[in-house]
């Protein structure tokens, strides 16, 4: 039922956990719903150069559901926010190789992605801002 | 916290007996055949093949024996007369025969249905093919608990109502319908009650005089007996008439015709054998370790809760929700315990149970459940690892989910404005 991808990023998922939501160049993205069984609570650390330098995870979800978004943690990071915006959820679907039935755990974890740098260029934008 | 590292994936041995795995936690869903029961059945697959119906020679009247033998035994665990007992293919087929054959037999005179929203599929889709041909159908709702308000049911008869059909036992919840009261309230009002009996023979009494049932189905897989049999019990006095849905050779006395599969209707008399014997002593001891399982788990674990009345339901069967993780995650954590959820995701339809959903449970805790089936041939080392596994899991997955952190943070889920996807 499930690949060995899934199965590998449900036993070992990897950067579970979460930074300080305040924490400076810390974007958050919050997304799905827990009346329909899915909620991504995705992370990003954006270092001094711009690139995300650390990711974490929280899912409430079906095992396709944690795959993904333990996958995008690890897609994100070392990329510039403009580069992780590109990433697709037909290429997470592809790569753990997710039946049509589970194509909405992709879409998640891509709106989650979408999410944390929307977040966090909000609060940059907003502390920037403040110091002019 | 970083729990990619923890290794939990390993459940320590903590008992000398390891259980055999995967343990089968699913008795609502099927049972193994009791072995006594596949011993009963063997001589009618080779040596006593005959056709029951053959009344020219020994091979028919052996098979016949045997079958009639059955029938008997099928009718003493709900002290029904062999007479009133016709053999199916199955609950679902008893559930299609009692209720669309009462309604087309009694159509002239009345039109009308009632049954309840969390009956089985085969009972809930009868009934919408009912409605299709244009006769009337009242799904009542449940309480809380699961089960259905009397008031509520006296109310939805009226002179057109032909039949009550409301199941015994609830297949997802394990919670036990007040059979007593309905079929008094179904007799003093005229009106046929047809019971689906499916998870509820052989796990508590039943008596259809006692009870005022006029229809009464079976299944065979359910309680220990073979796959691919059932029986109906249909009340002889007052006399309640069927149209048959399969037609051909008259045999059941016409309401079913086929010739009947003496081997299954052997298994299926002597699993009925079996049960009424073994009963009390089952229930008891299937009452323990499920106190066993629900406390193992409960003294552990915050935050979790039983679906369906606690005191009227049968001892096999515990719904649980688990709050803040979600039921198909849990069943992949939990892979060496043989469970069903309660989740959306299981199913091709990704709704939760429409059985939980009746109940007022709400769709994110519904996610969240699962169904624990302890059965005959469970034994207190298999709860004892499940309790483990599950525990382990369930602590895993939380750590893991936004739900509960938010929750151990004192922030409301419903406070937050969700983006319903």
């Amino acid at each position: 039922m499930y690949s060995e991808k899934v199965v590998d990023h449900y036993e070992n998922p990897r950067n579970v956990g979460g930074f300080g939501k305040e924490e400076a160049g810390v974007g958050t993205g919050l997304v799905g719903a827990p009346a329909c069984g899915d909620v991504m609570k995705l992370q990003i650390k954006v270092g001094a150069d711009g690139r995300i330098e650390d990711a974490r995870f929280k899912t409430f979800g079906c095992g396709s559901a944690i795959a993904s978004s333990s996958l995008a943690t690890e897609w994100v990071k070392g990329k510039t926010l403009d580069e992780a915006e590109t990433i697709k959820n037909t290429e997470i679907a592809q790569f753990l190789s997710l039946p049509p039935v589970k194509i909405h755990c992709s879409v998640l974890a891509e709106d989650a992605i979408k999410a944390a740098i929307a977040d966090y260029r909000a609060k940059s934008g907003a502390s920037d801002k403040a110091a002019e | 916290m970083n729990v990619a590292t923890q290794n939990t994936r390993t459940v320590p041995d903590h008992g000398v007996n390891a259980p055999k795995l995967p343990i089968y936690l699913d008795y609502q869903a099927t049972t193994p055949c009791d072995p006594r029961v596949v011993e009963a059945m063997l001589p009618f697959f080779t040596e006593h093949f005959g056709n029951p119906h053959s009344r020219n020679h020994k091979y028919g009247w052996d098979a016949e024996a045997a079958v009639e033998k059955a029938r008997a035994q099928v009718a003493s665990i709900i002290k029904a007369d062999e007479k009133e007992i016709i053999f199916t293919s199955g609950a679902t087929e008893s559930n299609n025969l009692a209720i669309k054959g009462v309604a087309h037999f009694y159509k002239d005179r009345k039109n009308h249905v009632i049954t309840t929203v969390t009956e089985h599929k085969c009972v809930l889709d009868s009934c919408r093919h009912l409605e299709l041909e244009g006769f009337e159908v009242t799904y009542l709702p449940v309480q809380q608990n699961g089960l259905i308000d009397l008031e509520v049911l006296r109310n939805a008869i009226t002179p057109k109502t032909a039949i009550v059909s409301i199941m015994a036992v609830n297949n997802e919840i394990g919670v036990i319908q007040p059979l007593a009261e309905i079929g008094k309230l179904c007799r003093e009002k005229g009106v046929f009650f047809h019971t689906d009996a499916a998870q509820a023979v052989g796990k508590i009494p039943l008596d259809v005089d006692a009870m005022n049932i006029d229809l009464l189905s079976i299944s065979g897989h359910k309680i220990y007996g073979p796959k691919g049999i059932g029986a109906l019990y249909v009340r002889r006095k007052p006399r309640v008439r069927l149209e048959a849905l399969i037609h051909g050779g008259g045999q059941e006395r016409g309401f079913r015709s086929g010739t009947l599969p003496t081997p299954l209707c052997v298994g299926l008399g002597e699993a009925c054998a079996i049960a009424e014997r073994e009963m009390d002593a089952e229930a008891a001891r299937l009452r323990k370790l499920s106190e066993r399982l629900y406390n193992g788990i409960t003294a552990r674990l915050p935050e979790v809760f039983l679906n369906g009345d606690a005191e009227h339901r049968i001892p096999g069967n515990l719904n649980l929700s688990f709050a803040h993780v979600e039921g198909e995650g849990l069943m992949m954590g939990i892979k060496d315990l043989c469970v069903s959820s309660g989740s959306a995701c299981t199913s091709a339809s990704l709704e939760p149970s429409y059985v939980l959903r009746a109940l007022g449970v709400e769709i994110e805790m519904a996610h969240t459940s699962l169904r624990l089936g302890i059965g005959r041939f469970t034994t207190e080392e298999e709860v004892d690892y499940a309790i483990e596994h599950l525990v382990q899991a369930v602590q895993r997955l939380r750590e893991m989910s936004p739900l509960w952190e938010m929750a151990q943070q004192g922030i409301d889920i419903k406070s937050i404005q969700w983006a319903e996807h």
